[in-house]
């Protein structure tokens, strides 16, 4: 802990939780340079930088800003909203696998997405349908799992019952779809960042440009003191249920508009938080190192899913989904090993 | 004594849990500046009471009163400078230090811009000093023993610097010599820093040694209230827990001491 003071003033942070972030930002800023310069018109990292300073020619100004740029900041969005959602899950619940995609909540996008892949509509109408549909499953859990507040465990269990359903439904959706529309659908629920411009990132970053410093500045402190467990939280003065309903809505809407712009990108959420804890060494949510390795994680990821098989792109949810899950059987052994498990 | 003059208190108070009622038209009163215990057979509303107290449970019915006032018309920090709690249970997040553990109790005190003043540095330390706990500041708080992480938790609950301390059942879980250990930090808290202190005791002999004002509930109603001494009968046993006994004095500290009738005599008294 490092602390500044002058006059009445005072911050405390930790170097180290600053190194990993400003880390995993350098690194998803170097995977995004490698990313805008390689494609079918191969630029070096030299003239990706002058042409994002304004400089370059036409050609490269319009692949650039039109279409890898998109597709970048689209990953980085996607990837620092997941695992802030994330973060804030596993911390609220108490649980390390206290991630959306167990919860349910981006099985409900999906089936907001697949509700449009069935009755058509244009990519606004599915993207618009995925968000209803994750703020909706949200609703109905936290209806479900309300009882004097919202406790971890009765959420989780809610959360997969809820996310169960929902699995079914959207295979009896898929079912139901035109077969090329099926197909369509099936990478849509893999999640890719294929063809993303500037509209699928618009949303996400108004979002993100709200939430995180509600849920950063605003709510952090406050989190932190419910790792203690309710009764020791609200002995400290924190408004426990008040803070766990903003806390809550703010993640949802964090996976929801997250999964229209990409689909529901897998394991990004749950294993971002994981390694930014190990890095940081630090207990407590670490919010800001989780966002950076978010954010580096699924740029690292659609990279490798772009030009890691040469002539086939792999839809990025493909990707995180083997990391993640390799990731995850890696942790539970270890804590078995540990004798935790 | 009425609520209304006490530090903390409850005027016809209902407790309940959704649809189940623990305790109806409860009064009860903390005088300033003692320390009481609250004793009672298993389910008789006294941790339920201790909740309510502390602003976690709201009542159906009636008003908590903090030194006069609605607890419930307080914001929730206010009421954190004035009147901490250790809960039953609290949970240390993984691999957290003594230090850190205890530093947490400063929370009311700090904001945004006010994170981490010369004052919280010197309050964590006093109050790891006071429980005992200063040489273990580095160490993680899941390496130490029930009764070392009792004690920093107590440090923690003190570093929130109120003139009110609550505590649930703050010895349950320890060996004898540790609940003793805990019980003696209170008292000091009580008699060197002037803490007005409220504890759920299951043993009537601590409760009746340590405390200087006694409550003995059954079934959500206060049998009875006041000292010790006046307090702890053969006849309020039997009422209370349903248990026959013989009240003799504790040889060290004079004050009442419960001694359970035997199923039969082993051996005659001489």
């Amino acid at each position: 802990m490092t602390v500044l003071r002058t006059g009445g003033l005072s911050l405390r942070f930790r170097p180290r939780a600053l190194g990993v972030g400003a880390g995993a930002a350098v690194l998803a800023a170097g995977f995004g340079l490698v990313a805008l310069g390689s494609g079918d018109y191969p630029m070096g990292p030299a003239d990706v930088l002058r042409t994002l300073t304004g400089g370059g020619t036409l050609a490269e100004h319009f692949i650039v800003y039109e279409l890898r740029l998109p597709r970048l900041v689209t990953a980085l969005l996607v990837g620092a909203a997941l695992a802030l959602a994330g973060t804030v899950f596993q911390s609220l619940v108490r649980n390390p696998l206290g991630s959306p995609d167990i919860l349910g909540f981006t099985q409900g996008a999906s089936t907001g997405a697949l509700v449009v892949v069935v009755l058509g509509g244009s990519s606004l109408a599915l993207a618009g349908a995925a968000v209803v549909g994750g703020l909706g499953t949200g609703l109905v859990i936290y209806a479900l799992a309300w009882r004097r507040g919202v406790h971890g465990y009765r959420l989780i269990l809610v959360g997969i019952g809820v996310s169960a359903i929902l699995t079914g439904v959207n295979g009896y959706l898929l079912t139901r779809a035109p077969l090329l529309d099926a197909a369509r659908a099936v990478l849509w629920l893999t999640g890719s960042l294929d063809g993303r411009g500037w509209a699928n990132a618009g949303p996400l970053l108004a979002v993100l440009v709200v939430l995180a410093p509600l849920v950063l500045v605003g709510c952090a402190p406050a989190l932190r003191m419910m790792e203690l467990g309710d009764d020791a939280a609200s002995a400290l003065g924190v408004p426990v249920r008040r803070l766990r309903l903003v806390l809550l809505a703010a993640a949802v809407l964090l996976v929801s508009f997250a999964a229209a712009a990409a689909g529901p990108v897998s394991f990004v959420a749950l294993v971002a938080p994981h390694v930014a804890r190990r890095l940081t060494r630090a207990p407590g949510p670490n919010l800001l190192p989780s966002m950076a390795v978010g954010a580096a994680l699924l740029v690292g990821a659609d990279l490798l899913a772009q030009r890691a098989f040469a002539g086939h792109q792999l839809p990025v949810g493909v990707v995180t989904g083997v990391i993640g899950g390799g990731y995850l059987v890696w942790l539970l052994a270890l804590e078995r090993r540990a004798g935790r498990l | 004594m009425h609520p209304r003059d006490s530090r903390l208190g409850g005027t016809a108070l209902t407790l309940a849990y959704d649809q189940r009622t623990i305790a109806r038209d409860l009064t009860v009163a903390v005088p300033a500046n003692s320390f009481t215990v609250i004793i009672g057979p298993n389910a008789c509303g006294k941790s339920t009471l201790l909740r309510a107290l502390s602003r976690m449970l709201r009542p159906s019915a009636g008003a908590v009163l903090l030194d006069g006032r609605d607890i419930h018309d307080l914001p929730a920090r206010k009421v954190a400078r004035t009147l901490g709690l250790l809960p039953q249970t609290s949970i240390a997040p993984d691999g957290i230090s003594v230090a850190e553990l205890v530093a947490r109790g400063r929370y009311p005190h700090q904001g945004l811009l006010r994170q981490w003043s010369r004052e919280d540095e010197r309050v964590v330390a006093e109050s790891m000093a006071a429980t005992g706990v200063d040489d273990l500041a580095d160490r993680p708080v899941d390496e130490l023993s029930g009764g070392q992480r009792q004690r920093v938790w107590i440090a923690m609950a003190l570093a929130q610097q109120t003139p009110l301390l609550l505590l649930d059942e703050p010895t349950t879980y320890l060996d004898i010599a540790h609940q003793i250990e805990i019980l003696d930090l209170c008292a000091r808290l009580h008699e060197e820093q002037g803490r007005t202190l409220v504890a759920v005791l299951h043993d009537l002999n601590h409760a009746a040694r340590y405390a200087t004002h006694l409550i003995a509930m059954r079934d959500g109603r206060v049998v009875a209230a006041g000292e010790p001494a006046s307090v702890v009968t053969a006849d309020l046993v039997a009422e209370v827990f349903g248990l026959p006994c013989r009240v003799i004095d504790d040889p060290e500290t004079g004050t009442p001491l419960v001694v359970p009738a035997a199923r039969r005599r082993v051996r005659e008294s001489a």
